[in-house]
């Protein structure tokens, strides 16, 4: 424990390494960089797993070092060695390695291949510090820097305005939720004096210091906010899936493992902290995302953009499981959706990149016969999204949720939007797939579709394995993640499973999520086949609803008319402000400067210069004349020196007598 | 009967005044040089009046000092004569009213 506790700092630091290097490498050196960040995040996996070992065995463990100091007050920061962190950790440095590799094959064309990897580096590195900061302060510059690395990320292709407005997005709607988060530190920082977590007792999260706390639901909201800026929940959610206009292995690691998932850890983290009342609100923040989410997912035709709709969707549940369940539950959501989600994602990078960056889902078709490892390993991700009961991840952790929520003392309204949510979700993702994988293709680029090569196909199977296995670490037959997390023991028992408070639930959502699967399978798999320009079958039965769904339900409109124009005006008055009335007081200033100068101008040339000039005439006429005398002709200076020699001697002589 | 002292002085007045007069008004440069050795002969011309006339006229200083003053006459005639042919080289002339080169 005590070893790798010094070494913890590697663990964010290799990539950073990394990141600089890749920084000032010239662009021709593609594997250099590619190797460098590879090899610095396979440093970090091994040394998370390290630490994750040593976790096993006992508690916490922290590390705290000064930053600097002012007056008498000392900024603290510092790295933890928790449960929650270093699984986090091991998660987000495997699932970054497996993106990495997967990275190799997808971008072998692209003409900046090391700037890519050394934002991906960056954003890493940056990742692995927030997951085990120990100072909310060091949490927040890294909380910071993922945002940064997102926003280049998501601009990473800059020569298309979609993607600079994309990522421009990102980083307004995601400072607006920082905002709050900053105010909430600050608040926090005034009340307990300290932003450490843990600090033998002195940090805001110890125990002994939480009795001390009057904890404060304003502080909790605020960080909230945080956490709903950068996990895409409503409102802000309006920027996530725009952000799929970057490259689809930055969507895989950063839009759906790792870096939204970074407001649901944020909660986990501050967790003590979290008020009833604070409590209540995550839940039905995160109960009604998950069904908006979802809804719009139903409509969308963009492969990407489903599967991003699909990831606020289910960081709703995460919050949810938060909000009604605990740590836990939240986080287990979290681990196995990192993995079956970034699989969908490199999934889905699989099929464009084998479509000629074709993304929309009614030009394809037909797929499962020409891609059939990114089919085989996608319908897992497929399954363990939908929660396709006993065998699937998404089952069991989607669960856990609806479980919580179905005993949470505040209202049985999130439970319900829960399994509607269940109930959209499978359905959405069986019209995906139906239109995808199966038919006929509907257009010559699915016609002539190819297999990606292996660099490309190994992650994927990895990460399929681990969307099934991952699962069972957390089921109610032996719950060892939530035992893990709360440094319990881990006991075998299939009765659990079968208890009448599980049972229902599991029955229920399984009944759903067939339901759905079974009905939109009906209805696309005999619609698969059909030309793209064809309506879909939704909006035929339903134009209203479907066309609502498809425009998001107006949000971005919406958002547009009122805080956006709003902000436009604000700032056409501020422009106003500054240029009629500051501009006009600065030229007002600018005159008055100009007349002074031009007065002492006029002062400088009519008095100064001038009684100069005079001056120096003077002395040089004189000079001039005098001159004169001096012209070189030796015989006139002997006759002047002859006359004046005369003269001086009639003096001399005249005033001798 | 001896030639009074102011006979030699009044003399060497008139060769030193037609010396200056030369050196004065004349612009070839040769002339000039002659101009100031009749000066200087004039001068050579008192002492040794003034020596004659002397109350001890068996000390040879009168004649010495001249003597001395010719030896030097000469060398300054030998360097006045090659400043002049250095100019005239120079120059092609040996005017002196052209050498005006260090006017104001």
């Amino acid at each position: 424990m005590e070893s790798i506790l010094k070494y913890l700092w590697l663990i964010p630091t290799a990539p950073l390494l990394a990141a600089g290097v890749g920084a000032l490498l010239p662009r021709r050196l593609r594997r250099l960089s590619a190797g460098l960040a590879i090899g610095a995040i396979s440093i970090s996996f091994l040394l998370s797993c390290a630490a994750f070992l040593a976790t096993l065995h006992s508690g916490r463990a922290t590390s705290n070092f000064r930053w600097f100091d002012f007056g008498t007050t000392s900024v603290q920061l510092g790295w933890v060695l928790d449960p929650l962190g270093a699984i986090m950790a091991v998660m987000v440095s495997f699932v970054s390695l497996l993106i990495f590799i997967y990275s190799l094959g997808y971008m072998a064309r692209e003409e900046n291949f090391t700037r890519f990897f050394c934002f991906l580096a960056l954003f890493a590195a940056a990742m692995l510090g927030l997951v085990l900061a120990n100072s909310l302060l060091l949490f927040f510059m890294c909380w910071e820097l993922v945002g940064l690395a997102s926003y280049l990320l998501i601009g990473f292709w800059f020569q298309k305005p979609s993607a600079a407005a994309a990522a421009k997005k990102a980083f307004i709607v995601t400072r607006i939720g920082d905002l709050g988060f900053l105010v909430g530190m600050l608040l926090l920082y005034a009340k307990t004096g300290t932003l450490l977590f843990y600090d033998n007792g002195n940090g805001c999260l110890d125990p002994t210091a939480a009795a001390g706390l009057v904890a404060s639901t304003a502080i909790a909201l605020l960080i909230f906010c945080g956490a709903v800026g950068k996990s895409g929940q409503i409102p802000l959610h309006v920027w996530l899936p725009d952000a799929m206009e970057g490259p689809t292995p930055v969507s895989a690691l950063i839009h759906a493992a790792t870096m939204v998932a970074a407001g649901v850890f944020l909660i986990a983290r501050v967790y003590p902290l979290m008020t009833p009342d604070a409590l209540q609100v995550v839940t039905w923040v995160g109960a009604l995302t998950a069904v908006f989410a979802a809804s719009i997912a139903v409509a969308q035709n963009d492969i990407k953009r489903i599967l991003a709709y699909s990831t606020v969707s289910q960081l709703g549940y995460m919050m949810m499981g938060l909000g009604a369940g605990g740590i836990a539950v939240g986080m287990f959501h979290l681990m196995t959706h990192a993995f079956f989600k970034a699989l969908l994602f490199l999934g889905a990078g699989s099929v464009i990149h084998g479509c000629h960056e074709e993304q929309d889902i009614r030009k394809m078709g037909g797929l499962r016969t020409r891609l059939p490892v990114t089919f085989a390993t996608y319908a897992v991700g497929m399954m363990a999204l939908c929660g396709v009961p006993l065998f699937f991840s998404g089952f069991w952790s989607k669960d856990a949720i609806l479980d919580a929520a179905h005993h949470w003392s505040g209202s049985q309204v999130p439970f319900y939007l829960g399994l509607c949510g269940a109930f959209l979700t499978a359905f959405y993702m069986t019209r995906q797939v139906c239109r995808v994988f199966f038919g006929k293709p509907t257009t010559a680029e699915a016609e002539h579709a190819h297999e990606s090569p292996p660099v490309m196909t190994i992650p994927l199977v990895i990460l399929a394995a681990l969307a099934v296995l991952a699962g069972f670490f957390g089921t109610p037959a032996w719950p060892w993640f939530q035992n893990y997390l709360e440094g319990g023991r881990a006991g075998f028992d299939l009765s659990n499973l079968m208890n009448e408070h599980q049972l229902p639930v599991m029955l229920l959502s399984t009944l759903l999520v067939t339901a759905a699967i079974v009905w939109s399978g009906w209805i696309y798999g005999r619609a698969a086949a059909r030309p793209a320009r064809e309506t879909d079958p939704l909006e035929v039965a339903q134009p209203t609803i479907f066309a609502w769904l498809q425009n998001k339900f107006y949000v971005d409109e919406f958002y547009d008319a009122t805080v956006v124009r709003l902000t436009v005006a604000f700032a056409k008055f501020s422009d106003w402000l500054d240029r009629v009335f500051l501009g006009g007081l600065i030229k007002a200033v600018c005159v008055l400067a100009l007349v002074l100068a031009w007065l002492d101008r006029a002062m400088d040339e009519a008095v100064v210069n001038e009684s100069f000039d005079a001056g120096a005439e003077t002395v040089r006429a004189s000079g001039r004349s005098v001159s004169r005398l001096q012209n070189g002709q030796v015989q006139r200076y002997l006759r002047i020196i002859g006359v004046a020699f005369c003269g001086l001697l009639i003096l001399l002589l005249w005033g001798s007598t | 009967m001896t030639t009074p002292l102011a006979n030699y002085l009044i003399l060497a007045a008139l060769l030193f005044g037609i010396g200056l007069a030369g050196a004065l008004a004349r612009r070839s440069a040769v002339l000039v040089l002659i101009g100031l050795e009749l000066m200087l002969n004039a001068a050579n011309l008192n002492f040794i009046a003034f020596w004659r006339f002397s109350p001890h006229p068996e000390m040879l200083t009168g004649l010495m000092f001249v003597l001395f003053s010719i030896a030097i006459a000469a060398a300054e005639v030998a360097l006045g004569l090659a400043l002049v042919i250095a100019i005239y080289r120079h120059r092609r002339t040996a005017q002196l009213d052209r050498f005006d080169s260090l006017k104001g």
